[in-house]
């Protein structure tokens, strides 16, 4: 255990040492030194992954949030907290990694004074800024115990039904949004991934990955930190995960059928095969695993099919932003190993960011603090009956 | 009384003086080098193609409901009453959205320099503003490149391929294409030759964004409205199933 938390320390700090670099280079010599992006191919990984994945990932606050406040499911209570901790760190990382991406970063504060609402980018920048603080206030009562500070605490607490409704509210708007971005280009986009329904499509899958990404989060938090969630609420989560899937699997083939390009999914070639990487990670693997009762109830079952749902709607972001829009702009796109670096140390970040308000702050309720996390996996045929 | 612009590349002898005058009155370097740069970029707004004794220029079709202009969240692109779209460079932020969303692949960036800007033709807005026609179409020797109110020149492009059967592809670019633009095109070539893609929308693609955007006002107090009154259900349901049992006061019951 000594040995491999020193191991992730050192990839820790490698990650920073590189990601230090590149933004040194990025901010001192601009764009075209520190990208691979040209005027074909304007958005990289910046926005693909950093932007549109980070939001995605974060997509777990507003859903738990939800589903706690404002539909009262009561037993979803113990992971409020992780989930809202994640979600605000994931929106602070995707303004950073912003800063990045932009031409002119200390031009960033614009859209707030020079508008233009017709512009879906207006729109996410307002929603992803006001997203922010609602996150941040929503997170507060958890810093403001930490210290005792009843009058604050009481008033956020007064504050938090309207706090969480217009969080939702502001989600549904820029995830959805981030697909609409992409409704400008029906020239570009390949048939694949330029749907009418892609802000639907965003929304939705947002709401796969929210849970997806709480059951993960659960269980890296038992590998590394000793704490994890008990294994009703992640069945619980997994059942819902599944029938947000097929939701979002059957409204993916019943758009491409409308729109006739089912045939093209058949015809092999580059966009072809990461149609069906996407579509086997996001929905059918998924589904298959939890189809199976023992999987569906068992914790590291569940570990395995949240990790598949994750990296196949991270693969959709990426298709969207990236490979269907290779062939209009008559390139491919590889990211220089400086945007890489800068995306890769963003993400150490976060989990080093996770980790310390884990250990600092009350994240995970006390109760489960004492329970060690093997002693969780060991009981869990025990909570077999409680999974249908 | 929108002004445009019609290139006829039958008349066109790919002289590019069009390109030089254009350099010129945008302040870019021009010398041998960038005349044989045979792409638009940052430093050469419009360029003249050269397919055989065939040419085609290649410029920014200044929209008449640019994509680009839609797109922008700080407004730095905007079409002017006159015809030309034109960046103020003040206002932007360096997002790039712009060049993702132009079906012609027009705005190009500096990517080089530390503080960059959005570089395209902008149908020299100044002169034109001022009645004075484009560099590019003053300068032009054959009058291939003419400058004009955008229906006339429409008119005229229609009568010259009616008047000149089997010389021109039966088509005026920029009339429909994303709902039309200031820059009309005629050719002997089929413009796919030349990367015009013949295939784009006849609709503005604003439209596209714009039909969900419009939505959002409506949606959020009809959102607001509905998650209320959810959490009112859930939660009243719980104090009526408390108050039954009589074990427990609302407030009580709300904390539980």
């Amino acid at each position: 255990m000594k040995l491999r938390l020193s191991f992730w320390k050192f990839v820790f700090l490698a990650l920073m040492a590189v990601g230090f670099y590149s933004t040194m280079v990025r901010f001192t010599q601009g764009l075209g030194r520190s990208t691979n992006l040209n005027d074909q191919f304007p958005w990289g990984i910046w926005i693909g992954f950093d932007v549109l994945c980070g939001v995605m990932l974060a997509a777990g606050g507003f859903t738990l949030t939800a589903a706690v406040h404002i539909l009262n499911i009561k037993r979803l209570r113990p992971i409020v907290r992780p989930t809202i901790l994640t979600a605000f760190l994931g929106y602070v990382l995707v303004c950073i990694a912003l800063m990045y991406d932009l031409g002119r970063p200390y031009r960033i504060w614009h859209p707030l004074v020079m508008r233009n609402p017709h512009s879906v980018m207006f729109e996410v920048a307002y929603c992803v800024m006001l997203y922010t603080t609602v996150l941040g206030l929503e997170f507060s009562p958890i810093v403001l115990e930490r210290f005792n500070l009843e009058k604050p605490l009481k008033i956020v607490r007064a504050a938090l039904i309207p706090l969480v409704i217009l969080g939702v509210i502001l989600s549904t708007l820029h995830q959805s949004s981030l697909g609409t971005l992409y409704l400008i280009m029906p020239e570009k986009l390949h048939p694949f991934w330029y749907s009418p329904l892609l802000p639907v499509f965003f929304f939705i899958s947002a709401i796969a990955v929210g849970l997806a990404m709480t059951i993960f989060e659960s269980s890296m938090s038992s590998k590394h930190f000793g704490r994890q969630l008990e294994l009703p609420i992640l069945q619980e989560l997994g059942r819902v995960l599944v029938v947000v899937l097929c939701v979002y699997g059957i409204l993916r083939f019943e758009d491409l059928l409308h729109r006739g390009v089912l045939k093209l999914a058949l015809q092999p070639g580059y966009e072809m095969y990461l149609f069906w990487l996407e579509i086997l990670l996001s929905v059918l693997a998924p589904l298959l695993l939890l189809s199976q009762k023992n999987i569906r109830t068992n914790a590291h079952g569940l570990y395995l099919a949240a990790v598949l749902v994750v990296l196949g709607f991270i693969t959709n972001r990426l298709n969207v932003s990236i490979t269907g829009q290779e062939s209009a702009a008559g390139m491919r796109y590889i990211p220089r190993w400086t945007e890489i670096a800068v995306t890769g140390s963003i993400i150490a970040a976060g989990f080093a960011l996770f980790g310390l308000a884990t250990k600092y702050l009350p994240i995970f309720p006390a109760e489960e603090r004492s329970v060690a996390a093997n002693e969780v996996m060991e009981t869990a045929p025990v909570f077999d009956h409680v999974g249908d | 009384m929108s002004k445009a612009l019609l290139y006829d590349a039958t008349v066109c002898i790919g002289c590019k003086q069009c390109e030089a005058a254009c350099a010129t009155q945008n302040k870019l370097p021009y010398d041998e080098i960038a005349a044989a740069e045979q792409t638009q970029s940052e430093h050469k707004y419009t360029v003249v193609l050269t397919k055989g004794d065939k040419f085609m220029r290649r410029l920014c079709m200044n929209c008449a409901d640019p994509a680009c202009a839609s797109v922008c969240p700080v407004g730095a692109l905007r079409k002017t009453a006159e015809g030309p779209v034109i960046y103020e460079e003040t206002r932007c932020m360096g997002c790039r959205y712009c060049m993702v969303a132009c079906p012609f692949g027009v705005p190009k960036y500096e990517w080089s320099k530390l503080l960059p800007r959005v570089q395209k033709c902008t149908m020299c807005a100044d002169r034109v503003k001022n009645g004075t026609p484009t560099a590019c179409a003053e300068i032009c020797p054959t009058g291939a490149t003419k400058f004009g109110e955008r229906d006339e020149l429409m008119a005229e492009a229609q009568e010259r391929i009616r008047s000149n059967p089997g010389q021109y592809v039966n088509h005026i670019y920029g009339v429909g294409e994303v709902g039309g633009t200031s820059v009309l095109l005629l050719s002997s070539l089929p413009f796919e030759e030349f990367g015009y893609r013949i295939d784009l929308t006849r609709d503005p693609l604003p439209l596209y964004t714009y039909r969900v955007l419009s939505r959002i006002p409506d949606f959020v107090p009809l959102g607001g409205v509905m998650l209320g009154g959810i959490w009112w259900i859930t939660h009243r349901r719980e104090e009526v199933a408390a108050g039954e049992s009589g074990h427990l006061t609302k407030k009580e019951a709300r904390q539980k």
